[in-house]
């Protein structure tokens, strides 16, 4: 006798009530914050099933973010590359230049039918802070984005950026001074001022609500690049490829196609310096489980617990955990994830720069990079959509320090 | 009977709140702690609260951050504090200790083995501060099995209904976060915390200790006449911070800090019917 067949997962059906992705996810935050993570979830409950809301919310992703965002065949860099066709999901075309908008566009919605009147964020590279105060300016909210000292060097651009936007952009200094430092000093903000603000989380990590909520302000990705390959190619496609830092615009991108069984699905961690350096951001390919910043999934720490340091060439990656979704996938083998070096990473980004006369970011270069691996392995008559998850204009500083070209 | 138990009932005979100063292991140096402790205690702790230095606290303010970077950058991991707790108890067979701390080190080591080890060395108490009741099943049935207490937060937040299943689940007494805020922050609404107290008295017969915000002797006082344990943590770190480098000095002048709320607070519960 044959044994039964595990009946299939259904995609939908997670994250539980709590948060939990089976074993990761969860709220793993003070008391001080319980209630404020339950009012928040009330609140969201409240608006994802209110037509108002979300014809609010479409309305702003048309005519404000500039969505859909087009799904592009780059056919000659398919050529090149010979095998799979590539088509980009153009997320760099949204308005402030990455996917980052998408999220801060519904919370910024969901903050507004709350009645709170400040806004706070944490952002690494800069992008979600980008997203945050322009949103912030849009709405006349007061806006506080928390950045790591050392990004601040980083990344001066989008920092002027945000002032010109109007918000205050504060500096962090405690523990490593990168991302992880920036989103405990912003959770440590919400607490002290829960009553009147409203915490702006970029990934698809922190406590519950969050990884569910950016999911499902992301999965616009996702449910338009599937109704477009259907459309307009008459097909779903055979892969997914897409950056993983926290993951929100891998997830957003992954979520719709979940339940299609034919669609194989990466992931793609930063490699940094490579992954046996210990200079690295690959929490789901060299981590474990753990708890951090309220949620239980892969992180990187020493024997101890300890967080530790992480490296890639590209801030938005730049993370020692990941949203516990992402965790969850690779555990039950829906996705596989895999990492790509700072050095393949700059090849991706002169290759598509070159190939189709778009310039990607460091982010998104990442995906890009596995790309060129992966689709000469692949037929033809096969195809895989990447998620060119923003723009490469931040980082031309950075491409050119490494090369030893001062602009 | 757990030694935290043991030690309210000892003080509720007496007409005595408990005093609960906070440090954290490691902090300034790993073998400055255990002399440390001593000390707190023979300036008139009741019960001590051993921080368990994390990379991440996003719950505490500046003074215990730094207070962790630099018990971290000294090598104090989990199992070093629980060797200084061991250390602690040869002398002190007495005197309750909780541990305070993050999940992440804990899970890090296993539930199973952090509790086990944690009774052997001697611990009373566990706060973890990321693990809400709702996730902690399993390191509370461990604990209870052990004998050591699993200590939960209550927030001004709380609802009731979160503060009766948190009591529950919660032995030795119940932490009140005396305001929003992470800790050392500005200082607490007196009024305010006997207004929540009573609301949380109705639902359990829990001790109720009182943190956060308690910088000096007229602030633990106050607390005193409405609570039944005054816990003061940032205000010993950051004055154990300036004197690092004066060990003995440090000792004095933290342990003087302690008397002296220690002797505010029990003029404050002394029996009206002395005063006329």
């Amino acid at each position: 006798m044959k044994a039964a067949l595990r009946n299939p997962v259904d995609f939908s059906q997670f994250p539980d009530a709590n948060g939990h992705f089976e074993r990761y996810g969860g709220r793993f935050v003070a008391e001080t914050l319980m209630e404020a993570l339950h009012e928040l979830n009330e609140a969201w409950r409240d608006c994802r099933g209110d037509p108002e809301f979300l014809a609010e919310l479409d309305a702003d992703l048309a005519h404000y973010v500039g969505r859909p965002s087009p799904l592009y065949y780059a056919e000659r860099w398919s050529r090149q590359l010979g095998g799979a066709r590539i088509y980009l999901k153009r997320e760099d075309l949204n308005h402030t230049g990455a996917h980052k908008i998408n999220n801060t566009v519904g919370q910024a919605l969901l903050a507004k039918r709350m009645g709170k009147t400040r806004l706070i964020a944490e952002t690494g590279a800069g992008q979600h802070g980008v997203a945050s105060a322009t949103v912030a300016a849009r709405l006349g909210m007061e806006c506080v984005v928390y950045m790591g000292a050392e990004d601040i060097q980083r990344q001066a651009l989008n920092v002027y950026r945000m002032r010109l936007l109007g918000a205050t952009v504060q500096p962090v200094t405690s523990g490593s001074r990168t991302l992880k430092d920036a989103l405990n000093e912003a959770l440590r903000d919400w607490v002290a001022n829960v009553d009147d603000t409203f915490y702006m989380i970029g990934t698809v990590a922190g406590p519950h609500p969050y990884p569910l909520m950016v999911r499902e302000f992301q999965a616009v990705i996702g449910r338009e690049a599937r109704e477009q390959m259907l459309t307009e190619y008459n097909a779903l496609p055979d892969a997914l490829v897409a950056c993983v830092g926290g993951g929100s615009n891998a997830i957003g991108l992954f979520h719709p196609f979940l339940n299609d069984d034919t669609v194989a699905i990466y992931g793609v961690e930063a490699a940094g310096s490579g992954i046996d350096t210990g200079r690295h951001a690959a929490t789901l390919c060299a981590g474990q489980p753990g708890v951090l910043h309220g949620n239980r999934t892969y992180l990187l720490d020493d024997e101890h617990g300890q967080i530790t340091e992480t490296h890639s060439v590209s801030a938005g990656l730049d993370y020692p955990g990941v949203g516990p979704e992402h965790a969850w996938l690779k555990d039950i083998g829906r996705a596989q994830y895999v990492a790509i070096t700072d050095d393949e990473a700059l090849q991706g980004f002169h290759d598509l720069t070159r190939a189709e006369g778009i310039i990607p970011a460091l982010e998104s270069s990442h995906a890009l990079a596995y790309v060129t691996k992966l689709a000469p392995t692949m037929r033809p008559d096969q195809s895989i959509v990447v998620n060119l998850s923003g723009r490469g204009d931040k980082d031309i500083y950075t491409v050119a320090a490494l090369e030893g070209i001062q602009l | 009977m757990n030694r935290i138990t043991h030690r309210f009932q000892e003080l509720r005979r007496a007409g005595r709140k408990a005093l609960i100063p906070y440090i954290t292991a490691g902090d300034p140096r790993p073998e400055l702690t255990v002399p440390m402790l001593h000390a707190l205690v023979a300036a008139g702790a009741d019960i001590i609260e051993l921080g368990v230095p994390f990379s991440d606290p996003m719950a505490d303010g500046p003074v215990i951050q730094k207070a962790c970077e630099r018990a971290l950058a000294q090598g104090t991991t989990p199992r070093r504090v629980l060797e200084l707790v061991r250390e602690f108890r040869q002398i002190d067979a007495q005197t309750p200790l909780v541990l305070m701390g993050y999940l992440n080190p804990i899970e890090r080591m296993g539930h199973a083995a952090f509790v086990a080890a944690a009774r052997d060395a001697g611990v009373d108490g566990v706060l973890t501060v990321d693990l809400p009741p709702e996730e902690a099943a399993e390191p509370i049935e461990l604990m209870n099995a052990a004998g050591i207490a699993p200590i939960f937060l209550v927030a001004p937040t709380s609802s009731v209904e979160r503060i009766r299943r948190t009591a529950q689940l919660a032995r030795g007494y119940l932490y009140y976060v005396s305001l929003k805020g992470v800790t050392g922050s500005a200082a607490l609404n007196v009024a305010e915390v006997a207004e929540k107290l009573a609301t949380i008295r109705a639902c359990t017969d829990l001790p109720l200790g009182v943190g956060f915000g308690i910088k000096d002797p007229p602030t633990a006082a106050a607390v005193a006449r409405i609570a039944d344990a005054v816990v003061v943590g940032s205000a010993l770190v950051a004055r154990m911070h300036e004197l690092a480098d004066d060990p003995e000095r440090m000792r004095r002048e933290v342990a003087a800090q302690i008397a002296a709320m220690r002797q505010a607070m029990d003029q404050a519960s002394m029996p009206t019917a002395f005063a006329g």
